[in-house]
């Protein structure tokens, strides 16, 4: 074929929004895909310009080097008051409450229900993945039933500190949030599914509605000490029963 | 206007929405209650936002987020309330973000009582959060100045981008006085170089307060916040002197308590006994100079405080020759005029 006849078609590129750096996860962590989805969804809803990134103490606590909008560090638990306080001050912005289990569900419980009750126009990215991980791997409130991390050695006892919590189901009591999904990213077609629902939850916000919260089941395998293909494995073996996958509510 | 008659509390919510303050957040806890039923009333009139929020923890997260926005934005709390609020306090003097806090102050420690108290003088003026930073501390003594010093306190606190904290007590909250409502400074400062609004033509902003990299970036960060702190000593130091010239002795005390040794200044001079009195309106920074200056000569220097002694170790470090004596009330008690005379005279006024 003569070589002006080749025609240039970009079919996959790096998003805008995703600042191009090297990041600091570990191999096999989920928060790189879920960074990805979240600077594309940014990308297609045309809202890089109108977004504030909320970041929480945890493995992520650098995202807002990683997606390229204004980012706002938060105290350990504190993003959905964080969230609650940019966005009533900016009403026309996208605010996103990213957070992981220990930061939602055990520092920032109260934060998490009383936003979620409130109604808050913001959307939080609740990444799942069953142990604290910046700290060296102790006990999440998500950490499964016999799970041995660095301060549950002998396994996750409920007789002694209770089962995981559910965020979902726990939210999906109150009456104000519009949008409830559990999602994961242990495969092409999980992932597919997760990047739509972290679309609807911002378009939720740029729409006007309400509260949007999307869980994501993410792997570890550092602080599961395991490979990353056995991770991903682990998750679907064992998490995905715990937290089944799916929407609790689109309104 | 003209003089109207206001409650303590009430007062600071007209003068900060005269102020521009247009976000509050907060939590109840008595004595301050009036200021957050009063911003709840008027803040949605102004085309402002009143949130109550789940707990004081969140209250200050709130106004962090507010002030990372760029919003004049205030909370105010009580004690116990203060002391959960002193992480966000931290936070928010690491991000550089401006914000003023009220403490109506009550007895402590622990749950303690609602009766007026000035126990968290260390906890405002030494620190209270975790890691080397100072809060502006204000200490008015009047219903009036209450309400004069709000005003000064936001501007403070976008001045220099700090927390700026109101320290009262709830007796002066409490309390209803004829007042002339400030007028806006008409001072303006433009936050659009940092704050967050979405990165609308412009590269992304962020308020942080984490420094990993380089390696010295936190000292960094700290140095330049010492600096501002220097600066902050030299050019904000608020104090008032009373009859101070000819004294022999000297009476010093904040707030409340300052404004009971006016009272035993007026009782100490019919009775032909040369007194005086230097009050702090700024605790932090302290009149340290000042003080020191006033001070000199004095056959005794007296502070009065309703706590165990706090304020006086900072008079005994500023005070040269003079011997510094200390009288102070606990529990919520209030110093009495007649102590304070008999303290300085040895005798009952």
């Amino acid at each position: 074929m003569p070589v002006d006849t080749v025609q240039e078609k970009v079919v996959y590129e790096r998003p805008r929004s995703l600042a191009d750096v090297p990041n600091h996860y570990c191999p096999g962590c989920g928060h790189g895909i879920i960074h990805k989805l979240l600077a594309q969804c940014i990308d297609e809803l045309g809202i890089q310009e109108s977004t504030i990134l909320v970041a929480p103490v945890g493995c992520s606590v650098l995202a807002y080097n990683y997606l390229r909008v204004d980012g706002c560090e938060a105290a350990h638990g504190r993003a959905p008051a964080v969230a609650t306080g940019l966005k009533r001050v900016h009403p026309d912005t996208t605010v996103i409450s990213y957070q992981g289990d220990g930061d939602l569900l055990a520092i920032g419980t109260a934060e998490t229900i009383h936003a979620a009750n409130r109604g808050e126009k913001i959307t939080v990215i609740f990444v799942n993945n069953a142990i604290y991980g910046m700290t060296g791997g102790q006990m999440a409130p998500t950490s499964l039933q016999a799970q041995k991390t660095k301060t549950s050695p002998y396994g996750r006892n409920p007789a002694d500190v209770g089962f995981p919590i559910r965020a979902c189901e726990l939210l999906n009591t109150l009456q104000a949030p519009v949008f409830i999904e559990r999602c994961a990213v242990s495969s092409v077609k999980t992932i597919l599914k997760a990047k739509r629902a972290i679309m609807k939850g911002l378009r939720n916000q740029v729409e006007g509605k309400g509260y949007s919260f999307i869980e994501i089941l993410s792997m570890c395998p550092t602080g599961w000490g395991m490979e990353p293909r056995e991770a991903v494995s682990w998750m679907e073996a064992e998490m995905v029963p715990v937290f089944p996958l799916g929407n609790l509510r689109d309104r | 206007m003209g003089v109207i008659l206001m409650k303590g509390n009430e007062a600071i919510g007209e003068s900060a929405i005269i102020a521009g303050c247009r976000h509050y957040f907060g939590y109840p806890i008595t004595p301050q209650n009036e200021l957050p039923a009063y911003m709840a009333a008027r803040l949605p009139k102004v085309g402002g936002t009143f949130l109550q929020a789940e707990s004081e923890v969140a209250a200050i997260n709130m106004v962090y987020g507010a002030a990372a926005a760029g919003a004049r934005v205030m909370t105010s709390s009580s004690s116990p309330g203060v002391s959960l609020k002193m992480e966000g306090i931290s936070y928010l003097a690491g991000a550089e973000l401006p914000a003023v806090v009220v403490n109506m102050m009550r007895g402590g420690p622990g749950l303690g009582n609602i009766a007026g108290a000035q126990g968290d003088y260390f906890q405002a003026v030494k620190g209270g959060g975790h890691g080397d930073y100072h809060s502006i501390v204000l200490a008015p003594s009047t219903v009036q100045e209450l309400a004069d010093l709000t005003g000064k306190a936001f501007d403070l606190a976008d001045e220099y981008r700090m927390v700026v904290i109101l320290l009262g007590d709830g007796f002066t909250g409490q309390m209803s006085e004829p007042i002339t409502l400030p007028k806006p400074s008409g001072r303006s400062f433009d936050k659009s170089s940092w704050s967050l609004s979405g990165a609308k033509g412009r590269d992304p902003h962020i308020i942080a307060s984490m420094r990993l990299n380089p390696d010295n970036a936190l000292e960094m960060l700290n140095l330049k916040l010492q600096a501002k702190y220097r600066q902050i000593e030299k050019s904000e130091t608020l104090w008032e002197s009373v009859s101070v010239d000819d004294a022999e002795y000297l009476l010093v005390g904040f707030g409340l308590s300052a404004r009971i040794c006016k009272s035993a200044v007026s009782v100490l001079r019919k009775a032909g006994v040369k007194a005086g009195l230097f009050r702090p309106i700024t605790l932090w920074p302290f009149p340290a100079g000042q003080l020191a200056a006033v001070s000199a000569g004095k056959k005794k220097v007296l502070v009065v405080e309703m706590n165990a002694g706090q304020m006086v170790q900072d008079v005994r470090l500023s005070v040269g020759g003079a011997p510094v004596d200390f009288l102070g009330t606990l529990g919520g008690a209030t110093p009495q005029v007649d102590a304070i005379v008999e303290r300085i005279t040895g005798h009952a006024g």
